[in-house]
């Protein structure tokens, strides 16, 4: 046949018509000029004489343009069209590519809606987990200058992040030349009284220093002075705006107002900006040195202490770090007793306040990125099935001369329209999906009120959206485009292409082996999670009550008066209906918070500090194991005796025993510690796990030492008073107690609080919140991700049989059973998803590695748990092939050789 | 031009006339009008490609006539016209014209003859 559109085309140039106007001329007279050839041929004329006809009707050379100019018009010059050779700027077709991308999207409503619905899965996920590591890791602190600021701690070989002595903190402000400011600050709860119901707040005691360093000013009033930061000085605070509203009714004259705090009135002399926050809830601060407390004055104690510095300008951290280990030599020389063993070391602010999550949030920003490269592959499957049904009209547009880098840019328009879409449907989804990752998230989550959807979020959704759009499309353009005009336009319906089913097989196997490492993943955070549940902390932690509880201000300061109340207070509670136990101790295993003391073996004198051994510290009431029943090991547990006057006693647990005295009964032995002097040894208990189920056993201070409230020298009782745990073991469901305990601690005075209310189930659950919320969003992940691999290869498998019909049909004919047919499409089937599961197995092995740190009894790549996905994801894809192959078996051969 | 006695002119003037006809009934396409023009004068009438299609434009553009696309299975998409309601009316007048113009002629020619 000859090629008569280029005839027509030579008779049309000069009129410079709309390509698409021009293409559809040449196409019906081509048609026109092919029956008449065909038609004479069919009548016996020769070629030539047939041709020689159907030329004849094109008429001579100017003919047809004449005849068409009173109803064709020519267009506007140079348009870069579909079906055109012109090549105009890039974006002169855009218009023409996005309406025509538009309307062909709009044609396919049902494809158009599962893409986008895929698209919008995989990118508001990742729109939802980048706005959380944007806003904990990625958006700097809200301080001016937050690079410069330096946590700094005080560390030792046991500990590399200690809280800081105040006498020392002293000595390297006063040294450091390498920074421009020092500040430090130390949580503390307040008994806020005397105006409405009694409360205990958060609340920090901060340098003088401190805000002018963090760069902080009062949303009005003033910070601070040095002299109200003195020993001795009237006490003055400072307010946030959330307490300012929340208890003050937001008063504009509220300066020089008087709180009483521990019973003690202080002069409000600023609030703080809305958006401050320094540590936790804290909502009143207080000048450090209001602190009356012994604490605060020997180098010894560590009691919380945190210091910021803010570097000089041009200075680096490491030039400080030297400069703060120099100072800390100094003084471990000076004050060895104290000091010796005691470094310090700096810490930039924001990754000492995210570095906890920091792994955990860059494993889930990985993870999600699987998701998306799933929901990826799967739309490209998709395009590429539809990519054959809209083969001949590729071909059509190359016979018309588009070139093929004109087909690929109006595909690779059509995917970005759809990822685009996608991406701002994935934006809602986003919304309320952070939403949802903020309410699973473990509560200590830092920098959590800085997560939303901001510019930076915007631009994230933006970028993911385009890459995402040229990802998916980019191979079924290429395949797409590079369709053969004159194979296509011959062949029917069925097909070659062998290039675009190698990139199906592809497609599919990628997401297996992606769904491999995904459950993989959230295989082992399961094991981790279900191991550490069946730790056994060390006791049985069901109806236990655990509350906050602080004593009336008007005993502050009497040591016998606070023993009085305590032991009211525990007199009331413990003859509440219900309770079965009561005891107070000042830690709770494994809560947040630590108290450690030092102490050396026997009674000899007091040796250097850095030969002391450490061990925690717990500080009860005889109950304390009638609540917790830790197992008794030997000897007797702190009982009545024990008290101010009697020899002063402690109860060890197995591990102090075991490492102190290995095969000795370490009951009648003595040690000895600074405060208390020699001390001796009572009993054993069994350990428990007070830091933490998963981190207990590696962590440096295991010894645990209890001691009697009632043995707590005088002048340290208030101190030990602070911040007490009340513990109760309840006959009915714990938290059912909570308001009737509440009324017997309130006391007759009304104004002993109780507070950070927990059941000790709730604790340990705490404990386990960042694996847990690890675990569930992985694992949300994987099933979305097996979902979606069993879908693709099942759509894949599906369109396969269609295709095959006419080749099942033949082997039907020729013979082949229906469990031969089944065994081919199956085979072809688990070729792919074995070909992903290898893959997938090798990148597990790789991968899982870097979640290491999250896993707890289970090595990254645990045999078991890596067959149980294999088998898993291989049975899924199984039964994702067998609904195709059951329907290739029903292929019925007449009908399948009939169809083309 | 196959018969001389029929010349360009007579056939312009009736060419509008004669589509319109043909396309009343059913919608044809291009080919299939040139070969009834073609077969149902018995050969005296003939348009070539270059002058139907222009002629088939120039009507879609008055509205009277409406080509489309149409892709029957296991065929190439051909574009075929149908009459337009416009089109139905300009056919019944143009038709009612032609009639009165022929009896005028043979009036004419006729009378002379007899």
């Amino acid at each position: 046949m000859p090629d008569f559109k280029k005839q027509i085309r030579q008779r049309l140039a000069k009129m410079n018509l709309s390509a698409p106007r021009e293409a559809e001329i040449i196409e019906e007279l081509a048609q026109h000029a092919e029956d008449r050839y065909r038609e004479m041929r069919a009548d016996g004329a020769s070629d030539a004489e047939a041709r020689r006809a159907a030329m004849e009707e094109l008429g001579a050379k100017e003919f047809l343009a004449g005849e068409l100019h009173a109803t064709e018009h020519a267009v506007a010059a140079n348009p870069a069209v579909l079906g055109s050779r012109a090549r105009g700027p890039f974006f002169a077709g855009l218009g023409q590519d996005l309406r025509y991308g538009f309307r062909t999207l709009r044609k396919s409503p049902g494809f158009t809606a599962v893409a986008m619905i895929a698209l919008a899965l995989g990118i508001g996920a990742n729109t939802a987990i980048f706005s959380v590591v944007n806003g904990v890791l990625l958006q700097p602190l809200s301080y001016p200058e937050p690079g410069r600021l330096l946590n700094i701690y005080e560390s030792t070989q046991a500990f590399r992040y200690n809280s800081v002595a105040y006498p020392d903190y002293l000595d390297w402000r006063s040294g450091a030349s390498s920074f421009a400011g020092m500040g430090a600050y130390r949580s503390d709860f307040f008994n806020f009284t005397g105006m409405g119901e009694p409360e205990q707040l958060s609340g920090e005691y901060v340098t003088a220093s401190l805000l002018p360093v963090l760069g902080v000013h009062p949303r009005f009033g003033r910070t601070f002075s040095s002299t109200e930061d003195r020993e001795g000085a009237a006490c003055t605070a400072m307010v946030t705006t959330g307490f300012w509203k929340r208890r003050l009714a937001a008063d504009p004259g509220v300066l020089g107002k008087n709180l009483t705090l521990n019973g003690m009135p202080c002069t409000v002399i600023g609030v703080l900006p809305a958006d401050f926050r320094l540590s936790g809830s804290a909502e009143v601060y207080l000048p450090m040195e209001t602190y009356n407390s012994v604490e605060l004055r020997t180098r010894e104690s560590h009691p919380g202490l945190r210091v910021i510095g803010r570097l000089k300008p041009g200075v680096k951290p490491e030039a400080a770090q030297a400069e703060v280990a120099a100072i800390a030599g100094r003084l471990a020389l000076q004050y060895p007793k104290t000091n010796a063993g005691y470094s310090a070391r700096v810490v930039a602010m924001k990754d000492d306040i995210v570095g906890g999550v920091r792994s955990t949030l860059l494993l889930l920003l990985g993870a999600v990125g699987f998701v998306l490269i799933i929901a990826c592959a799967n739309v490209a499957n998709l395009l590429l099935a539809r990519s054959t049904a809209r083969k001949r009209e590729f071909a059509i547009r190359a016979a018309l001369g588009a070139d093929r880098g004109r087909v690929v840019r109006q595909l690779l328009t059509e995917s970005l329209l759809l990822s685009l879409g996608g991406g701002l449907i994935g934006l809602l989804l986003a919304g309320w999906g952070t939403r949802l990752v903020l309410a699973a998230a473990p509560a200590n989550l830092p920098r959590a009120d800085g997560i939303g959807i901001d510019p930076y979020v915007l631009l994230f959704t933006l970028a993911v959206s385009v890459a995402t759009g040229i990802l998916f499309g980019l191979a079924p353009a290429l395949l797409g485009a590079n369709t053969n005009p004159q194979e296509s336009l011959k062949e029917g319906t069925r097909g070659s292409g062998g290039g675009k089913y190698r990139a199906e097989g592809i497609f599919v196997a990628l997401e297996m082996g992606l769904a491999v490492v995904l459950l993989a993943g959230a295989g082992l955070m399961i094991q981790s999670v279900w191991r550490l549940w069946k730790v056994d902390p060390g006791f049985n932690p069901h109806h236990i009550l655990t509350a906050q509880v602080a004593l009336s201000p008007t005993v502050a300061g009497s040591a016998p008066r606070i023993r009085q109340a305590f032991d009211q207070m525990l007199e009331r509670v413990a003859a509440t209906p219900g309770v079965e136990a009561a005891a107070i101790s000042s830690q709770v295993p494994l809560g947040e918070g630590d108290s450690e003391n030092s102490y050396w073996p026997g009674t000899g004198p007091q040796p250097p500090q850095d030969q002391l051994n450490s061990a925690l510290f717990y500080i009860v009431t005889p109950g304390y194991r009638s609540v917790l029943p830790l197992p008794l090991l030997a000897g007797r547990f702190i009982d009545r005796r024990d008290i101010v006057g009697s020899p002063p006693v402690i109860v060890i647990d197995q591990v102090m025993a075991k490492h102190l005295f290995p095969g000795q009964d370490p009951v009648g032995k003595q040690i000895s510690m600074s405060e208390i002097g020699p001390i001796t040894i009572v009993g054993v208990v069994g350990h428990v796990k007070q830091w933490g189920l998963d981190s207990d056993d590696t962590s440096k201070i295991r010894d645990q030492i209890y001691f009697s409230i009632g043995q707590v020298p005088d002048q340290f009782l208030p101190e030990a008073m602070a911040g007490l745990t009340m513990m109760l073991r309840t006959t009915p469901e714990p938290l059912s107690m909570v308001s009737a305990v509440a009324a017997q601690v309130a006391g007759p005075t009304r104004d002993q609080p109780v507070y950070d209310v927990l059941t000790m189930e709730q604790i340990i659950s705490r404990s386990l919140a960042q694996r847990r919320f690890t675990m569930l969003v992985l694992l949300i992940f994987a099933g979305t991700a097996l979902l979606l691999a069993a879908v693709g290869i099942y759509g894949v498998m599906s369109y396969a049989v269609t295709r095959q019909s006419h080749e099942i049909g033949i082997r039907a004919a020729l013979g082949a059973s229906r469990w031969e047919i089944l065994r081919m499409v199956l085979r072809r089937g688990m070729k792919l998803a074995g070909l992903g599961l290898v893959g997938g197995l090798a990148a597990a092995f790789a991968l899982t590695r870097l979640m290491a740190g999250l896993l707890y009894g289970v090595r990254p790549a645990d045999p078991a748990t890596l067959s149980l996905v294999v088998l898993l994801l291989g049975a899924v894809a199984l039964l994702a092939c067998y609904i195709p192959a059951r329907r290739a078996t029903a292929v019925d051969p007449a009908t399948a050789l009939r169809a083309d | 031009m196959e018969n001389p006695a029929i010349d360009r002119e007579w056939k312009k003037g009736s060419a509008e006339l004669l589509i319109l006809s043909l396309v009343e009934a059913i919608p044809r396409h291009g080919y299939e009008i040139s070969k009834l023009i073609e077969q149902r004068s018995r050969g005296a009438l003939r348009f070539h490609a270059a002058s139907l299609y222009p002629l088939l434009y120039r009507l879609e553009k008055r509205d009277w006539i409406r080509g489309l696309w149409v892709e029957k299975s296991g065929q190439r998409r051909r574009r075929y016209y149908q009459l337009t309601p416009q089109g139905r009316k300009v056919l019944a007048s143009q038709r009612q014209g032609w009639q009165t113009f022929v009896e005028a002629i043979n009036l004419i020619t006729g009378a002379e003859n007899a």
